[in-house]
């Protein structure tokens, strides 16, 4: 993080808590200043407050490339080491294709469809779905 | 103009009469040509209206002086039923070089009526024109050759985009679940085609488990194994888990000796498996019950 790119903006990246979990959408472009504050804010708001559970929408990013793919990886890193789980929910088509194309496969990240999805994950579902199991290791395996 | 220039041109003048006063011969002796007879089998009469198209065309070509220039406005008017005819020739089995020779077949019966014409078929005018008529008949060789592969190359590119469109449906089997079943060999284009609509079916069904059955798929080597990760991983970054099915034990022992690692891939050896983990995965419980049309009294 260190020259800012295509200017520095001062907006912040709102992080409103749902209960025990923190709410993040992210839409258009993140430039760098952004990013750092919006790691600092959720690192913040995970020690300060009972957060066991990150939710990241992407929904409306439709362009991710190596940075903003790092930026969310470390996101998860730092919040794994607070005892939070993140999910990334709602990529596009299309940013999956670039991302895999770019190698970036986020193997450290959980990834769900949309939003409810998430909270169904981190099992605070408001739907009547039943809760997914947690993404598999290999020994829990058929 | 050289003197040798306004000699050949005199020549080809002579070669463009000669064949409009011979086109109803000339075009008998072709209808019975291999080449006219196997395309027009319907009528002979057909055959040799045809015949007399390719002999017009001749004709301007020479009387342009243009006898070596396959782009000559003459040879334009027959391309396409030259191409038709070589296409045709190409259905029934001939080789591109059997049909070049059967092209170049058409030459003889031109050239003796041609030596006919003349008092002395040994003279310096009589070789000349024989000389000119040869190489009209090579470039109509020519012509020939490059419709029938400039239209083959248009099938070919036609059947590739058809074949993108059609060779990878996703199908919805259950409620959160879809499937692709892949046919025939897995190259960059094909996959990248398969990984969008794979995508969007994962969108657009709300799926959790995607399943890539290559069943169908010949032979996996290190670049098909390659896409397939791929595809693998953009699902999960979607959020839905892929499973691939229908390893066949030959194309196990492939990826194995390829030293191929698909270690983070769910597989299962058939689709019928897949399905039953991805149900098991949901929580859905298949049972059997009593069979349809039984009472229970």
């Amino acid at each position: 993080m260190t020259e800012p790119r295509r200017g520095a903006h001062a907006s912040r990246v709102p992080v409103p808590a749902l209960g025990e979990t923190l709410l993040i959408t992210l839409q258009g472009e993140l430039h760098d200043s952004m990013a750092e504050q919006l790691q600092q804010d959720i690192t913040r708001r995970i020690a300060h407050s009972p957060v066991t559970g990150v939710v990241i929408d992407i929904s409306g990013v439709d362009i991710v490339d190596s940075f903003l793919g790092r930026v969310l990886a470390e996101i998860a890193s730092s919040a794994r080491l607070m005892a939070a789980r993140t999910v990334l929910a709602g990529m596009r088509p299309a940013v999956a294709i670039t991302l895999v194309e770019l190698g970036l496969t986020l193997p450290g990240l959980d990834t769900v469809l949309d939003v409810e999805r998430a909270l169904d994950r981190l099992g605070h579902g408001l739907s009547t779905d039943p809760p997914h199991p947690r993404r598999a290791h290999h020994a829990d395996l058929l | 103009m050289s003197e040798q220039g306004a000699a050949e041109e005199s020549t080809a003048v002579l070669v463009s009469e000669f064949l409009q006063r011979r086109q109803e011969q000339i075009a008998q002796r072709w209808a019975d040509a291999d080449l006219f007879r196997t395309v027009f089998t319907v009528s002979r009469d057909e055959a040799v209206e045809a015949c007399k198209a390719v002999v017009d065309a001749l004709s301007e070509a020479a009387a342009a002086g243009r006898v070596d220039d396959i782009t000559a406005p003459g040879f334009r008017r027959v391309r396409d039923q030259l191409g038709r005819m070589a296409a045709s020739r190409a259905r029934t089995g001939a080789s591109p070089g059997q049909i070049a020779g059967e092209v170049a077949d058409l030459r003889q019966p031109v050239i003796a009526l041609l030596r006919g014409e003349f008092p002395d078929p040994a003279g310096d005018q009589a070789q000349e024109c024989v000389l000119a008529l040869t190489r009209l008949t090579g470039t109509l060789r020519v012509v020939v050759m490059e419709t029938a592969l400039s239209a083959g190359e248009e099938v070919i590119a036609r059947q590739r985009e058809q074949l993108l469109e059609v060779a990878t449906p996703v199908i919805k089997l259950w409620d959160g679940i879809v499937a692709v079943p892949l046919i025939g060999t897995l190259d960059s284009a094909r996959s990248q085609v398969v990984m969008e609509s794979l995508l969007n079916a994962i969108v657009a069904e709300r799926a959790r488990h995607a399943i890539l059955d290559i069943t169908g798929v010949p032979t996996v080597d290190s670049l098909v194994a390659q896409h397939l990760m791929k595809t693998v991983a953009a699902a999960r970054l979607m959020g839905a888990e892929c499973v691939v099915s229908g390893i066949r034990p030959a194309i196990a022992q492939t990826i194995v000796h390829l030293g191929i690692d698909l270690g983070t891939v769910v597989t299962r050896s058939s689709l019928a498996d897949a399905l039953a983990y991805a149900l098991r995965r949901q929580g859905i419980v298949v049972a059997s019950g009593p069979p349809v049309g039984v009472s229970l009294s």
